[in-house]
């Protein structure tokens, strides 16, 4: 399976998610320019961590206009996976590949810390190797990360089964105490209405190596492997 | 040589005008017999430029040749952007640690953000991916709402700034006394990774090169920030807020990777930041190193406002800037490489034969110096030394006689308050703002003794460590020098690492005063002696001098950035105790020493006393011993004993990682002769405290290697808390209880008090 990871002028995290699939799980990864409108043959797509654009205007707001947007929204609408993970889930938002936004923290603090996250959907393409409650470790690094949405979204995500992971304690319970950034029922990830497309705030990418004290994130990458879209 | 004439609406040159440019008479005198003639507004705004104490090291360069740089490992040394040393594999590594002092002083947020900004700079310009930073900050008492105000704005700044280029911040130091009431301490650390072939230097060779202005366009931000950094602060300083420049991460990301796409694409010669004194310095540093003449026209220089003089465009501080020598004829591949990262590059000079720095505006010349005169020329001051009397009154203090407290009897309340005193508590507030993770390198992060980086591709990692007690300096300048470089060294060596390189930021008051000079004179003895002690040459350095507030001097504050290499990855010991059962051994000795510790200043409000020894022979053995045991494959962790003293340390060990708290049962008895306070809390140095399974090879290995050890207890489960018996009492409390105290307590502060911006008149700023 071929990994594409897009490089916006301002992310950071394109190393750690390309490391993460070639390092990781040994499978073929390459970086595409975002000035580019060639995906290069790649199965999964990832929209990285970082910066793009410095956040200018708001995180995302920018980057969604980058030629290679195109091809990513045409890559998603055909039902094939886009991983899209920190500022590429805000990326992902503004492109409208998932609904809802993510706003500044609630602590209006930027936070880097080890979190844990409960496995809400076990189902998807994203999430298969989990197992459903399962309590998961794994950074998080934002200042915008805050997911919110309207009501009715928000019932939808929940009815449907489409949020992938919440902040829970370590014992795998939910309260507001374990709720990092204050998002809408302590939603940390969340899939498109396909299944295809998974944004997430906490960084699978960096929990994938054992030196690095977690292997967590390692499960969303195992759950591509185990078949691509139909 | 070419005419040089005023430019129409020059000021006169008046002794009035030189002295606004902080030159002396004699400085002057100075420039006139290089020039044979009055220099004109814009040749004198270059030299003020240069020749300020920021960039001329006028008054430390003399005492810094004193230190030892080289050492079997050193690729670079002083004189250029970064230090440069090997680690092995063909790695190596390039860091650097800067102050950014009088801009966070007054604009802390802006101030620290572009401290982070410029040191990043000075390390990708040599052609290294930067992979950490670190940051040493110091600030007044957490009581004043102006010190909450400027903790909280830097801490902010380092962040937004590290974390939008994507370096992820990993470990540091942030020490509160109110000897930094209004003058905090910002000194910013970069480390980076390059393969020793792809090193680059800020030197301009050949004649006909083309020199590039790189990045973003030139303001009118940042006008003699330089010289604002080479005086005192005081109440006028604030009117000076607009020398502090204003930084863009974005743009420095964009330039990162640009720069380091130009390095290796081969169409450059050199490449230097535009730092302090901009594009002055830069150019003429650049010239200076390559013995060639330059020529810079300020015409072409892209700027973003209209009606810009060559005085402002050559010393405009605006961030973000790069000068850049191509190849001739390479010039059309260095803009298509800048314009991929959406960014300029405009050819603003060229390298030439005739020995002379010459400015030009279009055809007119406006400034000319012969040869790298600039350079060279500067004056070096040696200025009186002498120990202050106040300095000899507290080190002469008896603070053994200091009288307890009613509290004191119990030595748990004291335990309780050191844990909670800002400068020991947990400093996680502020680095959980701080993206530690990002680039998948960060084994151990913030927190520990030491940060561990792996390096990919090896089975190597490398640790770094800030540290610098100020208290110990301003008692005994020179025993505190030598603390700050073996405790940073204990601190790598307590993750694994052999001490390798230093880099050092001195941060101390005005130097024409003959104590503080004195101060700078022996702390740079006192770091002289360590390194060469522990074989850690300094590869880099930087100077902040007049580190002064209305209340007047900082402590001296010599700030040692320590490299330390790894040479296997199952080597890295982490700083918290693992294993129920192990046993907890003490390497090192007690003493009856308080002089200088971290229990006077925050139990009886006290600095005095003389500082802890350093016995240099004994602080190297005891690292040989402790990286014999850990290679060995007998220690579970490693954790130096310092700020605090011993109790202090073993609460750290069972309760700093909240989520794997454990308990300990200690048994000091063997001290019984020595008063309990300084048994608990004396800052001996010398010590570290391991825990292993095997504690009799850790006995063996530290008796073979002359190091006093013995084993002190046992590591227990988190319900039976921290006990220590000592002087014949048992102090006993409840890890989650030690934990509450040490993890709370800043948290507690920020997020409940207010900050204010505002002067406070306690702080004597206004009186």
């Amino acid at each position: 399976m071929k990994f594409g990871i897009v490089t916006f002028p301002g992310s950071n995290g394109d190393y750690d998610a390309f490391h993460a699939a070639a390092d990781a799980i040994g499978e073929e990864s390459v970086y595409l320019w975002h000035k580019d409108h060639d995906l290069k043959d790649c199965d999964v797509i990832i929209l990285p961590g970082g910066f793009s654009y410095g956040d200018y205007l708001r995180p995302g707001a920018i980057a969604r206009f980058s030629p290679i947007m195109n091809e990513v929204v045409a890559h998603a609408r055909r039902g094939a996976p886009v991983l899209a993970i920190c500022n590429g889930f805000q990326v992902a938002c503004e492109a409208g590949l998932l609904p809802g936004a993510l706003l500044r923290n609630a602590s209006l603090r930027f936070v880097s810390r080890v979190v844990t996250m409960r496995v809400e959907n076990a189902s998807s393409m994203f999430t298969r190797e989990y197992f459903k409650g399962q309590v998961l470790s794994i950074p998080v690094a934002h200042g915008d990360g805050r997911y919110t949405a309207d009501s009715d979204v928000i019932a939808r995500l929940e009815g449907e089964g489409r949020v992938a992971f919440r902040y829970c304690s370590p014992a795998g319970t939910i309260s507001s105490e374990d709720n990092v950034n204050g998002a809408v029922n302590g939603i940390a990830g969340i899939l498109n209405d396909a299944g295809n497309v998974l944004g997430m705030m906490p960084h699978p990418e960096r929990a994938a190596d054992p030196i690095l004290g977690t292997t967590d994130g390692l499960g969303v990458f195992h759950s591509l492997l185990g078949g691509v879209i139909a | 040589m070419s005419e040089v004439l005023p430019r129409p609406g020059d000021p006169e040159i008046t002794p009035a005008l030189v002295r606004e440019h902080g030159l002396t008479q004699s400085e002057f005198e100075r420039i006139r017999n290089m020039l044979g003639r009055t220099p004109t507004f814009t040749e004198l705004g270059i030299v003020s430029a240069l020749w300020n104490e920021h960039c001329s090291y006028k008054h430390s360069r003399n005492t810094l040749r004193t230190l030892p740089t080289e050492g079997a490992a050193v690729i670079q040394g002083p004189g250029e952007n970064a230090g440069v040393v090997a680690i092995g594999d063909g790695v190596a590594i390039a860091f650097k640690i800067e102050s950014h002092n009088h801009p966070s002083a007054i604009e802390p947020y802006q101030g620290a953000a572009t401290g982070v900004g410029g040191i990043l700079r000075d390390v990708f310009t040599m052609g290294a991916r930067p992979i950490a930073m670190l940051n040493s900050l110091r600030f007044g008492s957490l009581d004043s709402a102006r010190n909450r105000y400027l903790f909280a704005g830097v801490v902010k700044g380092i962040g937004d700034y590290g974390n939008s280029v994507g370096v992820p911040t990993v470990a540091g130091e942030i020490v509160f006394d109110p000897a930094y009431d209004g003058n905090p301490l910002v000194n910013a650390m970069c480390v980076g990774m390059l393969r020793e072939d792809e090193l680059i230097r800020a030197k301009a060779e050949g004649i006909g090169n083309p020199i590039l202005c790189v990045g973003a366009r030139t303001g009118r931000d940042g006008i003699h920030g330089a010289s604002f950094a080479s005086e005192d602060l005081s109440e006028a300083s604030e009117a000076k807020r607009p020398r502090v420049q204003v930084g863009d991460p974005f743009t420095e990301k964009l330039l990162l990777e640009a720069s380091l796409e130009l390095i290796r694409s081969g169409h450059i010669v050199a490449i230097q930041d535009m730092g302090a004194a901009g594009l002055t310095s830069s150019s003429a540093e650049m010239a200076a190193r390559g013995d060639v003449g330059v020529t810079i026209d300020t015409s072409r220089v892209p700027v973003r406002e209209t009606g810009m003089t060559p005085y402002e465009i050559l010393l405009s501080e605006s961030q973000e800037r790069m000068l850049v020598v191509a190849l001739a004829g390479h010039e059309q591949q260095v803009r298509e490489i800048l314009f991929k990262w959406d960014l300029t590059a405009e050819v603003i000079g060229k390298v030439i034969e005739e020995p002379v720095y010459r400015v030009t505006e279009g055809d007119r010349v406006v400034a000319e110096f012969p040869g790298s005169a600039l350079v060279t020329e500067c004056p070096r001051y040696d200025v009186p030394a002498e120990e202050g009397r106040e300095a000899i009154a507290r080190r002469g203090i008896d603070v053994g006689a200091t009288e307890e407290r009613a509290e004191e009897s119990d030595a748990t309340w004291t335990l309780l308050q050191l844990l909670a005193a800002p400068t020991i508590a947990s400093k996680r507030w502020a680095y959980q703002q701080y993206d530690s993770t990002v680039r998948t390198n960060t084994v151990i992060g913030p927190g520990g003794d030491a940060a561990v980086l792996r390096i990919r591709g090896t089975n190597r990692a490398i640790a770094l460590k800030t540290d610098c007690n100020g208290r110990y300096v301003t008692l005994d300048p020179r025993v505190g020098g030598r603390i700050a470089v073996v405790e940073s060294a204990r601190n790598v060596a307590c993750t694994g690492a052999r001490p390798l390189a230093i880099t050092n930021c001195l941060n101390f008051g005005n130097p024409t005063r003959p104590e503080v000079f004195f101060q700078f004179r022996e702390a740079v003895a006192g770091i002289r002696e360590a390194c060469i002690a522990l074989d850690t040459p300094v590869t880099v350095g930087n100077v902040s001098f007049y580190n002064e507030s209305p209340t007047g001097s900082v402590h001296p504050t010599p700030v040692i950035g320590m490299l330390g290499v790894i040479d296997s990855l199952e080597h890295i010991t982490r700083s918290t105790f693992r294993n129920v059962g192990d046993a907890i051994v003490l390497l090192g000795d007690c003493t009856d020493e308080l002089g200088g510790s971290e229990y006077l200043a925050t139990i009886h409000g006290a600095i005095g006393g003389a500082p802890p020894a350093c016995d240099l022979e004994h602080e190297r053995n005891l690292i040989t011993a402790l990286l014999e045991a850990i290679r060995a494959g007998v220690v579970a962790s490693a954790h130096d004993c310092s700020d605090g003293g011993l109790a202090i340390a073993v609460a750290e060990c069972i309760m700093a990682e909240r989520n794997s708290m454990l308990g300990a049962d200690i048994d000091l008895g063997a001290w019984d002769s020595l008063p309990l306070r300084a048994v608990l809390f004396g800052e001996a140095q010398g010590r570290v405290i391991v825990s292993s399974g095997a504690a009799d090879q850790v006995l063996e290995i530290a008796a073979r290697n002359g190091v006093p050890a013995r084993i002190i207890g046992t590591v227990t489960e988190v319900g039976e808390g921290l006990a220590i018996r000592a002087g014949g009492k048992l102090l006993k409390v409840g890890t989650e209880q030690v934990a509450a105290a040490y993890h709370e307590s800043i948290p507690r502060i920020m997020d409940a008090a207010p900050q204010s911006a505002a002067i406070e008149e306690t702080e004597g700023v206004t009186v």
